[in-house]
C-alpha cells in the first residue's frame, strides 16, 4: 500500500484586507503533515476557519481566493505538486484527485442533464470513451444506490432530490477513476435521514473503488463512521492525528475532548404547567397554493418552558412559526396566549401583543441590520415599547449585554465585526430586551460550530431559568432537542405525529416516523452506521 | 478611507471646480452676464480670453453663468428625482401588493414613451421656466432612480432584520429609513452621479432644442445654439460650452465610477 496523498510540513497563507487598516499576511495553515494510503479515508476535522476545506483543496494544489502555498511538500502519488504549473494542475484535477463539493444544488449547471455532467471530466481527460464512461456512470448510480439508474442520468439537477444530486456528484467524483477523492462537507446541508443514505453510499463506494479519500466534517461523529483516521485542526494546526478509534475512544488533546463530549448538557424536564401559548387545530396554507403546509396541528406550551419542535425540512415547522408570529394567518384554528385570544394577522395584534413573542433567527448574519451598531440593536425595542432613552437606555443595554455574557466594549461594534456566536448573542439581546413571554427559536445553533452552539444553548437555558420565559423551539437536531426540550413535538409532512413531554416522546414504543428520524442522529460510536441500517423499520423522506 | 486612485482625483478635482465656479458665479464672472462688450465673435485676447458671442458679449461671462444654471438645474432635477423614486421604489417593495403593481406599471408606462419626446411634449403645454425645467427633468428621471431602488429594496425586504422590525410592530416609514435606505445607499449614490450626468445632458438638450433655458439666461447647450452658427464661418465659440460639458460629465462619471467600485468591492464592503 503506498500513499496516495502525502502533505509534510504545509504552510499555507493568504493576505487579508481589514476594513480600514492596511493589508496582512495571515497564516491559514501552518506546518501540517498527512498522508492517506490508497483505499484508506482521512478524516480532516475542525470548527469553522480551522483551515480543514484548505488543506483539503490544497491536495489538488489549489488555494481558493487568493490563498497561497508557501511551504511544506505535497506529494501525490509521489510527485511533488506544490508549485506544478497550470498546464500540468490541469491534467491531475478531475483526473488523479477529484472533489465533492458541500453543496450539490449550487455545484450542477441546472441547464444540463446529469449525465452529460457526470462524464464530463472523464470525456475530457480522455480517460474512456462516451460509451464506456456512460456504462461506468450507470454502474456507479447503481452502487450509490439512485433510483433507476440506467435512466437517472437523464434527468436535470431540479428533478432529483437533494440527497440524490450529492449522490451523483460523488458518481460524477468516481466516474474518471481517480487516485484521490476530496468529500467537502457533503452530507451537511441535508437532512439527517438523508444524511444516513449518502453516507452509506459514500462509504461503499469508497470501499469497492478503493480510492483514496478525504473526508471534511465538522461533525465528529459522522466522521467516525466513515474514517479510518482523523486529523483533528484548531486555527490552522494540528491538535491531533491518529487512527478513528483512537481519536474518539481515547482522545488526547483537551480540544479533542471538548468536541468528542459536545452536547452533554443534562437537563431535566420541568413538571407540568399552565401554557402561555396554545396552538389550537391549526390548518395554513401558502397564498396562491392549495396545499396545506400545516394540517390540523395543536400544541401547547407551558409558561417558562421548552418545547421542541422536532422535523425535516419540508416538515412545516418554520411555518408554524410564521403562523404563531401572524407573518402566516391560518386558514383554520385558534392561537391562545397568555390567557387571551392572539390575533391571527400581525397587524391587527397590539403592542403588548407582539413586544411579548420574539424571534431569534437561525442566521444571525441576515438577522441583524449590517449598518446598525449592537447599542442601537439591542436599543431599539427598549426604545420602541417602553420609551427609553439616553441614560437609562444605555445602562439597560449594558445590563443585557452583561446578561449574554458580552462586555461592554461591544456596544458601539457593527455585526460585521462580531463572531458568529457573538452575534447570535446580540440576537439574543435584542428578543430580551422586549421582556417576552415567549421567544421563538428558528434553528438558532445549526450555523454554528458545535462548540459555539453548546454555549448558546446554556446561555439560553440560564436565561429561562431567570427570566421564565418560554421558547419555541425549531430544530432538525435531536442531540439539541435533548439538550434543552421540555416538552417535544415531532413534525412529518404538516402534521404533528408525536406530542408529548421530553421522556414520553424519547421512550419507546416509536411511531415509523420518529424512529427513523431518532435513529438517524449519527451517534459518537465506531460501527453506528451499520447497526442502524440493520434496524430500519421505514425508508427515509429523502428517497 | 483607502488611496484615491488618480482617475478619481482627477474628477473630484474637476467637479469640485465646477461646482466653486458655479456657486460663485457672480463674484468670479469679469463682465456682467448680459452686458455687450465687444463686436460679434471677436476673437480671443487679453480682455476676452474667449473671446466673444454671437451679439458682442464676452463669452467666458456667458459660460460661467451656463455653468450656475446648468449646474443648478441639474442637482436639483436629480435631487428631486432622487426623492420621489427612492422614496416610491422603497415603498413600492415594502407594501407590495397592489401599491407596488400601480406604481410598478405606471412606471413603465412613462418609460415606454422617450423622455425627451415627452418632456418636449410637456414643455410645449406649459409656461417654460427654470422651475417648470426642474420638475419635468425630476419627474421624468425619478422613473429611473424608482426602478433601481426598488430593485435594491425588494432584495433587503426579505432579510430576517426587517422581518424582526416588521414583528416589533414598526411602521412602514421605519422600515424604509432605518431598515432599507442605510443599506440600499452604496448603490442609489452611484447611481447619482450617473443620474447628473444625465440631467446636464438633459438640460443641454433641451436648451440647444429651444425648449429649455429662455434668453438672455443661458445654460451651456443653449450657449452651444447661440453659436452653433458661427462653426459655418469656422468661429469655434460653440466649442467652448459643448467641451464644458464633456468635462464635466466625464469628471463626474470618474468619481462616480470610483464609489460604485467602492462600494461595491468584496473587501470591506461595508463601506461605513
Amino acid at each position: 500500500m503506498h500513499n496516495v496523498l502525502d502533505i509534510k510540513g504545509l504552510r499555507i497563507e493568504a493576505t487579508s484586507y481589514p476594513p480600514g487598516e492596511a493589508p496582512r499576511n495571515v497564516v491559514l495553515v501552518n506546518n501540517v503533515s498527512v498522508a492517506v494510503q490508497q483505499g484508506r479515508v482521512l478524516g480532516l476535522i475542525g470548527e469553522s476557519g480551522a483551515g480543514k476545506s484548505t488543506i483539503g483543496l490544497s491536495a489538488m494544489a489549489y488555494g481558493r481566493g487568493g490563498v497561497r502555498l508557501t511551504g511544506g511538500h505535497i506529494l501525490l502519488n509521489g510527485r511533488e505538486i506544490r508549485e506544478a504549473s497550470a498546464g500540468d494542475l490541469r491534467i491531475l484535477r478531475g483526473r488523479e484527485v477529484t472533489y465533492v463539493a458541500q453543496s450539490a444544488a449550487a455545484a450542477f449547471n441546472p441547464a444540463k442533464r446529469l449525465m452529460e455532467q457526470v462524464i464530463e471530466a472523464s470525456l475530457l481527460h480522455g480517460v474512456m470513451g462516451r460509451a464506456e464512461a456512460e456504462a461506468r456512470a450507470v454502474d456507479l448510480f447503481d452502487k450509490l444506490g439512485l433510483p433507476d439508474p440506467a435512466n437517472f442520468g437523464n434527468r436535470y439537477p431540479h428533478q432529483v432530490s437533494g440527497g440524490q444530486l450529492q449522490r451523483a456528484m460523488t458518481a460524477m467524483a468516481l466516474c474518471p477513476k481517480p487516485d484521490l477523492v476530496i468529500f467537502d462537507e457533503p452530507t451537511t446541508a441535508l437532512d439527517v435521514t438523508t444524511q444516513i443514505d449518502v453516507l452509506v453510499a459514500i462509504k461503499a463506494a469508497i470501499r469497492d473503488t478503493g480510492v483514496a479519500a478525504l473526508y471534511i466534517t465538522h461533525d465528529l461523529a459522522v466522521v467516525a463512521q466513515v474514517a479510518d483516521d482523523i486529523l483533528v485542526l484548531r486555527g490552522g494546526k494540528k491538535v491531533e492525528y491518529g487512527p478513528t478509534d483512537q481519536i474518539i475512544n481515547h482522545p488526547q488533546e483537551d480540544y479533542t475532548r471538548a468536541l468528542v463530549s459536545v452536547r452533554s448538557i443534562d437537563h431535566v424536564e420541568k413538571t407540568e404547567a399552565p401554557a402561555v401559548l396554545s396552538v389550537s387545530g391549526i390548518t395554513a396554507r401558502y397564498r396562491g397554493t392549495n396545499f396545506d403546509v400545516l394540517k390540523n396541528v395543536s400544541v401547547d406550551l407551558p409558561a417558562g418552558q421548552t418545547l421542541a419542535i422536532v422535523g425535516e425540512s419540508g416538515s412545516g415547522k418554520s411555518t408554524l412559526a410564521r403562523v404563531i408570529t401572524g407573518l402566516l394567518p391560518a386558514a383554520k384554528g385558534d392561537l391562545t396566549f397568555a390567557g387571551r385570544k392572539l390575533s391571527p394577522d400581525l397587524a391587527s395584534r397590539s403592542k403588548d401583543d407582539l413586544r411579548e413573542v420574539q424571534m431569534i433567527y437561525q442566521m444571525a448574519d441576515t438577522a441583524m441590520n449590517p449598518r446598525q451598531t449592537v447599542g442601537t440593536i439591542i436599543g431599539r425595542p427598549l426604545e420602541f415599547y417602553f420609551g427609553l432613552k439616553g441614560e437609562a437606555k444605555r445602562q439597560r443595554i449594558q445590563e443585557l449585554l452583561d446578561d449574554i455574557e458580552m462586555g461592554a466594549g461591544f456596544i458601539d461594534r457593527f455585526p460585521a465585526e462580531l463572531s458568529g456566536g457573538q452575534k447570535q448573542r446580540v440576537c439574543i439581546a435584542r428578543a430580551l430586551a422586549a421582556k417576552p413571554k415567549l421567544i421563538i427559536c428558528d434553528e438558532v445553533t445549526s450555523a454554528l460550530d458545535p462548540l459555539v452552539a453548546d454555549g448558546i444553548l446554556k446561555l439560553l437555558l440560564n436565561l429561562q431559568a431567570r427570566e421564565s420565559v418560554a421558547y419555541l423551539f425549531i430544530t432538525h437536531d435531536l442531540a439539541t432537542v435533548k439538550a434543552i426540550a421540555d416538552k417535544i413535538a415531532v413534525m412529518y409532512r404538516g402534521q404533528v405525529v408525536r406530542y408529548g413531554s421530553k421522556t414520553d416522546v424519547l421512550t419507546p414504543p416509536f411511531d415509523d416516523y420518529t424512529d427513523l428520524l431518532l435513529s438517524s442522529v449519527p451517534e459518537m460510536q465506531i460501527g453506528w452506521l451499520e447497526k442502524v441500517l440493520a434496524g430500519r423499520k421505514m425508508e427515509s423522506a429523502g428517497n | 478611507m483607502s488611496r484615491i486612485p488618480v482617475s478619481a482625483l482627477l474628477g473630484l478635482v474637476l467637479t469640485g471646480g465646477f461646482f466653486l465656479v458655479a456657486i460663485f458665479a457672480q463674484w468670479i464672472a469679469p463682465y456682467k452676464m448680459d452686458e455687450l462688450v465687444g463686436g460679434v465673435w471677436d476673437p480671443m485676447s487679453a480682455k476676452h480670453l474667449l473671446g466673444t458671442d454671437s451679439i458682442g458679449r464676452d463669452l467666458l461671462t456667458r459660460m460661467i453663468y451656463g455653468a450656475q444654471v446648468t449646474i443648478f438645474i441639474a442637482t436639483c432635477a436629480t435631487i428631486l428625482s432622487f426623492v420621489t423614486g427612492s422614496v416610491l421604489g422603497f415603498l413600492a417593495a415594502t407594501a407590495g401588493g397592489w401599491v407596488d403593481l400601480a406604481l410598478s406599471r405606471f412606471v413603465d408606462l412613462v418609460m415606454a414613451i422617450p423622455s425627451l419626446i415627452l418632456a418636449l411634449v410637456v414643455l410645449t403645454a406649459v409656461d417654460v421656466s427654470v422651475f417648470t425645467l426642474i420638475v419635468v427633468m425630476g419627474l421624468l428621471d425619478s422613473t429611473r432612480v424608482f426602478r433601481l431602488s426598488r430593485a435594491v429594496a425588494v432584495d433587503i425586504t426579505v432579510m430576517d432584520y426587517v422581518e424582526a422590525a416588521r414583528l416589533r410592530g414598526e411602521g412602514t416609514s421605519w422600515v424604509i429609513f432605518h431598515e432599507i435606505l442605510p443599506n440600499a445607499l452604496s448603490p442609489l449614490v452611484a447611481e447619482l452621479g450617473l443620474r447628473f450626468i444625465f440631467a446636464v445632458l438633459f438640460i443641454s438638450t433641451l436648451s440647444f432644442l429651444g425648449l429649455g433655458v429662455q434668453p438672455p439666461l443661458a445654460d451651456w447647450g443653449g450657449l452651444v445654439k447661440e453659436n452653433s452658427a458661427g462653426l459655418v464661418y469656422g468661429i469655434p465659440a460653440a466649442l467652448a460650452p459643448a467641451m464644458a460639458i464633456a468635462a464635466l460629465a466625464i469628471s463626474v462619471n470618474l468619481v462616480a465610477d470610483w464609489v460604485l467600485s467602492r462600494t461595491s468591492s468584496l473587501k470591506g464592503g461595508r463601506g461605513a
